[in-house]
């Protein structure tokens, strides 16, 4: 059952886990929404529950002790019926109503059978995270090549190693935990391929300076490739995959300044998995349907604008974590924090607990902590841009989306002939981007094919995930407003 | 461990482990083949947005390997998922509308 909230929060990842912990201490009533059957988000995910002792992941974990901390504040506020915690909804509308949204979830407890959930709060915190960024290149397509997240998730979440001889590539720190994970795990990591060049760190020296805590989780994970012998190779990519029914080897190249591979520099390595990512990038699907502004970040990609109290555009609309720019879990739980004591004061129905001298402190700490991060994100991007000169390594047979099995030559004779500026013209002349993803693999390279220069903004996507249209029939049918249990 | 069937033949797993975790842990990277060019595809995203590790479960098309559990007793199948699940996304993708206009040069 579910009495009204005061807040909901979709996403429980680092920040809207830290988001939700925050409201509750304050005295809210919160409704938790996750598509996940656990919370944690992609950094702290877990196999659920009852599986952990089958599936050990502990040791690939960060941070566990604060992931502990926020977690364990749950089961208290729903015994005490504050929390409505609903994991495994799948949250694909969130709409403006007079007196606040409602968000439209699908419930996939029973997957896969679904029902339609309607959850409504006067206030909402969008804190759905990110996706690893992709670039097209030959053979991405081909099975065995996975996204790095894609091999994290399936090592945290599942216990599982994707191959035994792995190659990584593309760019970001990223990469580092996801090496360390494989070799931990018995894979052998063959290839570490980093685009970027190491020495950009020094241009921007400061936000590495002040964020000392990064140098102990980086300095983790150089003993630990060291100890696997695992090595990075800067300025350096996968430049092609190899194979038949599945991935079989890799071509990797050093570059040069601008990215391009350096002729006769190509090697042939043979692995049977590989993982690539270049950053990541927001999802914002909620906030763009929700007409929040969205501002250009430094990584290329567009993220939701927000005050200095994580307030997007929107009267009552929050975000925080990585929809509002790229910079990993410490920084997303900042800003979680922060995102609840807006609501917090903004919502002043009743005084919240606590010595207001105290609060304020807290408050001042936060804000510097996200700050300081921010910073450090604002240096990482700079440091780990995509390289200006990708889209050498396509051929005119490389599929850039995935879906409609659209290749880089159709979309570079739309640009050419047709004279489509944008990833939106290039769809309604190749239909790269109208499959089933939506075009979130996709969109930001042909956006880049088409028109350089100009941040990506995604297209708007009236559903979120897709939701079969029995639940939805289902759902009016009962036409009641919210669904209690 | 328990085991599902994935077109008639058993695929073991370790309870908590997602329907695509089970298959990459029993060696299968691929268990769909795409409209046009009949490539083979499975698991690419792992965390569900990118829809390439699509398959029917107890007759439900489209579902998603990487985010459904795997249950005892699962019938999962490949092949065409494409047409048997009646989607919002079908109507959303022909009638995706676009707010955010760059201002072109
Ligand atoms: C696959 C993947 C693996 C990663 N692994 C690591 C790692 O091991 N180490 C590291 O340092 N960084 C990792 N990251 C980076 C990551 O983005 C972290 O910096 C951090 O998890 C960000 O926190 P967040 O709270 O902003 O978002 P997230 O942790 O991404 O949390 C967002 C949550 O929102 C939920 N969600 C999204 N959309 C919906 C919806 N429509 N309905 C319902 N729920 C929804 C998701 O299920 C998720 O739980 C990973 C990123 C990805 C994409
Ligand atoms: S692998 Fe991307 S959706 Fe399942």
């Amino acid at each position: 059952m579910t009495e009204q909230s005061d807040l909901i929060v979709v996403g429980a990842g680092p920040a809207g886990l830290a988001a939700t912990a925050a409201a509750l201490a304050g005295g809210l009533r919160v409704a938790l929404v996750d598509s996940g059957t656990v919370v944690g988000g992609q950094y702290w995910r877990h196999p659920p529950e009852h599986a952990r002792a089958a599936i050990p992941t502990e040791d690939l974990h960060h941070g566990l002790r604060e992931y502990r901390a926020l977690a364990d504040a749950l089961p208290a506020a729903r015994a005490a019926g504050r929390l409505d915690l609903r994991t495994a909804h799948h949250v694909w509308s969130a709409v403006r109503e007079d007196d606040g949204f409602a968000v439209h979830a699908a419930d996939r407890r029973e997957a896969p059978a679904e029902t339609a959930v309607v959850l409504r709060a006067p206030r909402l915190l969008v804190a759905t995270g990110a996706y690893d960024r992709q670039l097209p290149f030959p053979g991405w397509d081909l099975p065995g090549v996975l996204t790095i997240g894609g091999l994290q998730a399936l090592l945290k979440g599942g216990g599982v190693t994707a191959g035994s001889r792995v190659a990584l590539g593309g760019t970001g720190p990223f990469l580092l935990p996801v090496a360390a994970g494989l070799a931990a795990r018995g894979a052998e990591v063959v290839a570490v391929c980093e685009a970027a060049n190491p020495l950009a760190w020094l241009r921007h020296p400061g936000p590495l300076l002040r964020n000392p805590g990064k140098w102990g989780e980086g300095a983790g994970y150089a003993v630990a490739l060291a100890r696997h012998r695992v090595r990075v190779r800067p300025r350096t990519a996968i430049v092609r995959a190899e194979g038949d029914e599945r991935v079989t080897a890799v071509r990797i190249a050093s570059l040069a300044a601008d990215g391009s591979p350096r002729p006769g520099t190509e090697r042939r390595i043979e692995v049977d998995a590989v993982g690539i990512g270049w950053g990541f990038a927001p999802q914002l699907d909620l906030l763009v349907a929700l007409g929040c502004d969205l501002t250009a970040s430094d990584d290329g990609n567009a993220v939701v604008a927000v005050d200095d109290g994580q307030r997007t555009t929107v009267p009552g609309l929050y975000a925080a974590g990585e929809v509002c720019g790229v910079g990993g879990a410490p920084l997303a739980v900042a800003e979680g924090r922060l995102a609840a004591e807006s609501v917090l004061a903004d919502a002043g129905t009743a005084p919240v607990p606590g010595d207001p001298a105290a609060r304020a402190k807290r408050l001042a700490a936060v804000r510097a902590t996200v700050a300081r991060q921010r910073a450090f994100a604002r240096a990482m991007a700079l440091a780990h841009p995509l390289p200006e000169a990708w889209s050498e390594w396509l051929t005119d047979e490389t599929v850039v989306c995935r879906c409609e099995e659209v290749t880089a030559g159709a979309v570079r004779a739309a640009c050419a002939d047709g004279g489509a500026p944008d990833h939106r013209q290039v769809k309604q002349l190749t239909r790269a981007g109208m499959g089933w993803c939506q075009g979130r693999m996709c969109g930001p390279t042909v956006h880049c094919l088409a028109g350089r220069g100009r941040p990506y903004t995604p297209a708007e996507r009236l559903v979120a995930t897709p939701v079969t249209l029995g639940a939805l029939a289902d759902l009016d049918r009962r036409n009641s407003p919210a669904r209690t249990e | 461990m328990s085991e599902f069937s994935i077109d008639g033949r058993p695929v073991p797993f370790t309870e908590g482990q997602t329907v695509a975790a089970a298959l990459v842990a029993a060696g299968r990277v691929a268990w769909r083949t795409t409209r046009v060019g009949h490539r083979p595809r499975g698991v690419f995203c792992g965390i569900g947005v990118c829809f390439d590790c699509l398959v029917t479960i107890d007759g439900a098309g489209g579902q998603r390997a990487c985010v459904v559990p795997a249950r005892p007793g699962m019938n999962v199948t490949t092949g065409e998922t494409m047409t048997t699940a009646a989607t919002a996304t079908t109507a959303a993708t022909a009638t995706t509308a676009t707010t955010e206009e760059g201002d072109d040069d």
